[in-house]
Order: structure tokens, then C-alpha cells, then sequence
């Protein structure tokens, strides 16, 4: 099982069986975004609040697999209190360990943000803390759908949250 | 543990006396030990004879069919020709030559059916009746045309364990026009009483499609003593090869249908105005078929023929008999299982849920012993909401299975069990 044990990683597991920031937040403020997997037929939640650049609070609330769960679970936990710009730079390091192209442009980032250029910063592995765990899953192709789908509809949430605030006038 | 029947004597008809394993190159030469095959309902494997067949026609006999007037093509069509009327003949169809029309797919033989037959018969005023177990490829297909129709859709609800309810069905039928049941869920593995469904069906003046990717390979299929009047199946499914379905319908109906597909072999004239299309089963046939899929498609035919289907039968019931008892027994209140109990009126498909742990890391777990099953929504998302599911684990059972890969499948079910805990 020597592979799986790379999957299916005690934070992993850590994460799976008791899942941070779960729920739903008040919308509004808030905002919600809801993401589907058409393949196994999970369904996903991601509430955000962004206040000043500044995610303040997020929830996830659906039904997944472990690595669905354990994923958006990770994830809640790396965005919660930072800014747009650095949570561009997890979204990126989370986007190249899962081997998704970097010409990929993050829904909530400007397309003229430096940020959004070809060869943005990623963290490093001593920066990542526990989101390292999530390596793994990219040995199991299928199951990169699982892991991407929090991070996939957060960045949708984002990015919905960040269009109502500009809305008004004109980004700064 | 197994009752033989008393029709056969007790070594034909032994729990195992169907298992060919030797026959299936892939049970040697796959790149994986143990190799545990649970996953035949989404699609079979295939014995040497139906690879070699395929193999030889294309060395020795390949040309275009029904276009050359040389040797290799008149030889290249009377393998095709015979190949739609064996499989005319598998299903008892009344006129096997004329009312086999060949697809990709059972999914496109739904598609072709429900285009070509609804476009004449249905209108905003008319219903269809399918239900609640229903593979998407008989769901979407007749959403597809009531978004251009505007018809209305009712369906037979389900009962607890799985079945097709049918205390309301007469009323269901009320004004109905075409009903789509499948023959054999392939989720729940339940058997529909598709006869008696039809039956009423055509006293309240419905015609009946019948969906047999899941039942055709498992069971005897007569269609004129099922009493349905159209039916889609699937190659791949049955030890055949990919790429090839089949639509059988009544000739009179495949008269009455619509052209679906439009280009070559489909048409008697075509003009700088319009087209004749060919007489069926051709009207129906656009492009170049899938020749050397026919061909292999004939051979599993007579391979499942030389076992026979009743033996088939009996093997898998035993089985599922033996697998729903060995699931329960070794992992107790940790499995759901769903669908009927009685594997007299199911097929070999097991779908279940254990507690507590997602489908797709069981499947990923599994996967680990070697042990291949599906999970998932299994194209029947409908029904996953019925069952309060997101997805299950399937375990699906063939020929080709035996104890040993149940016994396999529990194993591998309780070091999930052990590893999640």
C-alpha cells in the first residue's frame, strides 16, 4: 500500500475525519458558489467573505470523498484571514502539485496582475505547511478531480465576491 | 450451498460449471496481480475466439460492405448480413434480417429510437412513460426531444427494495403513448416485470422500448415473448467488442421511423432536392458500420450459444447468491446493500455503500487488492437521489467469475474497513 499511504496521508486522513470551517456562511455578506463533480457526483458549498482584500472567513459545506473533503478542508484553512495576493500564490502551488498548467489563469486574479503572469511565485515546501499532504494525489490521475474541486469553486466564490465589491466603481 | 436445478443434471449445472476463465486472454496477460474482475456490467471481457475472429476478418476478408461487387466484399457484407441475423435470431426477434439496425452503441440505438419513432408519434400533447430507475441513456435522450416537442414525462416510482412499483401503473398509463423501461437495472440489478409491464401497456394503447444492455447478456431474450416493441443492446457488454449496438424494433416501426443519422448507405436517391432512404434495416445504417466489430460481435454470440444462456444464468444467480451472503456476513451493519435480496429476480450487480466511507476511496482502496469495481453515480443520477446516495460501489459478476473473487472483494472490503477507521 505504499502508494495509497502517499494519498491517503495522515493529514489527509486528519482532515477527513474532522473537516475545519465547515458550513455555510450568511449571504449577504458572504458569497456562495456552489462546484459539481460530474464523475462521482459530489456537490460542494464554498462560502466566502472578503472584506478589504482580505478572505476573513470561508465554510465549505458537501458530500465528497476523503480526498474531496480532506482537500477543501486544507484549503479552508490555508486561505482563512489572507489577502487576494496571497492566496493567488496557494492557489498556484496548489495548482502545481495537481500538474495543472500554469498558462491557466486564476478566475480572481486581474489578467494584467503581475500575479497572473507566466512564472508567478509558487510557496515554497517549507512554506506550505500542512497543503503538502495533498502531493500525493496526483499519482492518482482520477483523482485529481476530487481534489480540485473546492479550490476550483472557491476561486469561482472569489472571484463572484470580489465583482460584487468592485461592481459599484471602479477597481482601485 | 447451491439447489441445482432438476432440469439439467447437477455437474452441468455445478455453481461453477459456467467459468471459463482459460477462454479470457486478459485473465493472463493483464500487467496486474491478483487481477479481480467485478466490473463486467460496465463492460465485459472478451474470449480469444471473438479476438481472433475480428483478427482474421480483418487479415483475410476486410473490404467495404454492400458497395464492392468483388470477392472480398460480397464476403465482408454476408459476414455482416450474418451477424445481424444471428443476433436477430439471439433476441427471437420475428424478422431478424429486417428489424436489427446496427450502432455504435446501446446509448445511440436509445437515441435513434426515440428520435425517430417519438418525431412521428409524440406532440406537446402526448406523455411518456419511463421510470425512476432508469440509465441516462433512457432518461436524456426523451428530455432531449421534449425540449423540442414540449411533451410531458411521468415515471414508475420505486418501492423500498428496489423495485418498480407498479400499484398505480394503469393510471401511470393513462394517455400515454411510449413507455422506456430498462429490462435489468444497472445499478440496483433488479429484473423489471418488463412483460407484464407491456402487457398493460398495449391495452391502454402504448408502444414499449425496452432497454437490454444489462439483462441481454445475462438471460434468454425473446422479445415477442416479452411483448415489447423495441429493444437497445450493447456489444461490449455481452464478451463483443466496442463500438457496436444494436436497435431492434418491429419492422413495421422501423418503417414508420424517421432517418436519425444521414449520409451513405442510408439513402436509395438522393437529388440536388431531397433523398429516398433505403429500405431497414439500411435507412438506418449511415457510413461504413462496424464490420469487424459485427463479426466479433457474432462470435461472442455463439460462444455465449455453445455455454447457453440458461447455464450463464444459473451460474450467476448462485453467485450473487453466495456474494449478497458473503458481504453481509463479512462486514455485517458496516454494508448497505441495495436492490432486491432475492438473486432469483435480480442480476449479478451488486451496488452497496459502506458506512461511513466514500465510493470512490473504496474503489481506490480496492483497487489496491487488485480488485477492480466501479464507483460512482453509474449514469443514474435520478436514482442515486432516490437512494439518498451521491454514488455506490458496484460489484458486478459474470461467467467469468467465481467464489474466489467474491471472497476476494469481502477481503478487500474489511482492510478498507481497517484503514478508515
Amino acid at each position: 500500500m505504499s502508494g495509497l499511504e502517499d494519498l491517503y496521508r495522515e493529514i489527509i486522513l486528519d482532515h477527513y475525519k474532522s473537516p475545519r470551517n465547515q458550513g455555510r456562511l450568511e449571504s449577504p455578506p458572504a458569497t456562495l458558489e456552489e462546484g459539481f463533480n460530474p464523475l462521482c457526483g459530489d456537490e460542494i458549498t464554498v462560502s466566502v467573505l472578503l472584506e478589504d482584500e482580505i478572505v476573513t472567513d470561508v465554510k465549505i459545506d458537501g458530500q465528497g470523498c476523503s480526498i474531496s473533503k480532506s482537500s477543501a478542508s486544507l484549503m479552508s484553512a490555508a486561505v482563512k484571514g489572507k489577502s487576494l495576493r496571497q492566496i493567488a500564490t496557494i492557489v498556484r502551488t496548489f495548482k502545481s502539485m495537481m500538474s495543472i498548467p500554469e498558462d491557466e489563469a486564476i478566475p480572481f486574479v486581474g489578467p494584467d496582475d503581475p500575479s497572473n503572469a507566466s512564472d508567478p511565485p509558487i510557496l515554497s515546501e517549507a512554506e506550505m505547511g500542512e497543503l503538502i499532504a495533498l502531493q500525493g494525489v496526483v499519482k492518482f490521475p482520477v483523482r485529481i478531480k476530487c481534489a480540485t474541486l473546492a479550490w476550483n469553486t472557491f476561486s469561482l466564490a472569489l472571484k463572484k465576491a470580489q465583482d460584487a465589491k468592485i461592481a459599484p466603481s471602479e477597481a482601485p | 450451498m447451491a439447489q441445482v436445478s432438476t432440469t439439467l443434471t447437477s455437474s452441468e449445472l455445478t455453481p461453477t460449471s459456467a467459468i471459463r476463465r482459460e477462454d479470457f486472454p486478459i485473465f493472463n496477460e493483464v500487467e496486474q496481480k491478483p487481477f479481480v474482475y467485478l466490473d463486467s456490467a460496465s463492460s465485459s471481457q472478451r474470449p480469444l475466439v471473438v479476438l481472433e475472429a475480428m483478427d482474421r476478418y480483418y487479415r483475410s476478408t476486410h473490404a467495404n460492405v454492400h458497395r464492392g461487387v468483388y470477392r472480398i466484399a460480397e464476403e465482408a457484407t454476408a459476414l455482416y448480413e450474418r451477424a445481424r441475423t444471428h443476433l436477430g435470431n439471439f433476441i427471437g426477434a420475428p424478422d431478424p434480417s429486417r428489424e436489427i439496425v446496427f450502432t455504435k452503441n446501446a446509448t445511440e440505438a436509445a437515441n435513434l429510437f426515440v428520435q425517430g419513432l417519438g418525431r412521428r408519434r409524440l406532440d406537446a400533447t402526448s406523455t411518456v412513460l419511463l421510470t425512476h430507475l432508469e440509465h441516462h441513456a433512457n432518461l436524456v435522450p426523451w428530455m432531449i426531444l421534449k425540449e423540442q416537442l414540449g411533451f410531458a414525462i411521468r415515471y414508475i416510482p420505486l418501492t423500498d427494495d428496489g423495485r418498480l412499483d407498479l400499484s398505480d401503473l394503469d393510471q401511470l398509463l393513462d394517455g400515454v403513448s411510449l413507455v422506456g423501461v430498462s429490462l435489468a437495472s444497472n445499478v440496483l440489478g433488479t429484473i423489471n416485470p418488463v412483460a407484464a409491464i407491456a402487457e398493460r401497456a398495449h391495452l391502454a394503447g402504448a408502444l414499449v422500448f425496452g432497454d437490454g444492455a444489462q439483462f441481454v447478456p445475462h438471460n434468454t431474450t425473446n422479445v415477442v415473448e416479452l411483448g415489447i416493441d423495441a429493444l437497445c443492446i450493447t456489444g461490449h457488454k455481452m464478451l463483443g467488442p466496442t463500438g457496436i449496438g444494436a436497435l431492434w424494433a418491429r419492422h413495421e416501426l422501423l418503417e414508420e421511423m424517421q432517418p436519425f443519422l444521414g449520409g451513405g448507405e442510408m439513402i436509395a436517391d438522393v437529388r440536388l432536392d431531397g433523398f429516398t432512404p433505403n429500405v431497414i434495416p439500411y435507412k438506418f445504417e449511415a457510413g461504413t458500420p462496424p464490420i469487424a466489430e459485427a463479426v466479433g460481435w457474432e462470435c461472442a454470440l455463439s460462444y455465449l450459444e455453445s455455454i447457453g444462456m440458461e447455464k450463464i444464468r444459473h451460474h450467476e444467480v448462485e453467485l450473487t447468491r453466495y456474494a449478497l451472503s458473503a458481504l453481509e456476513e463479512g462486514l455485517g451493519d458496516a454494508i448497505t446493500i441495495f436492490g432486491p435480496r432475492d438473486p432469483e429476480s435480480r442480476g449479478a450487480v451488486i451496488s452497496f455503500e459502506l458506512k461511513e466511507i466514500h465510493p470512490h476511496d473504496v474503489s481506490q482502496l480496492l483497487d489496491q487488492e487488485g480488485v477492480c469495481v466501479r464507483a460512482g453515480h453509474h449514469c443514474a443520477k435520478p436514482l442515486m437521489r432516490q437512494l439518498g446516495v451521491a454514488a455506490t460501489a458496484r460489484a458486478s459478476l459474470y461467467l467469468y467469475n467465481g467464489h474466489e473473487d467474491v471472497d476476494a472483494l469481502v477481503g478487500a472490503l474489511q482492510k478498507c474497513q481497517a484503514f478508515f477507521r
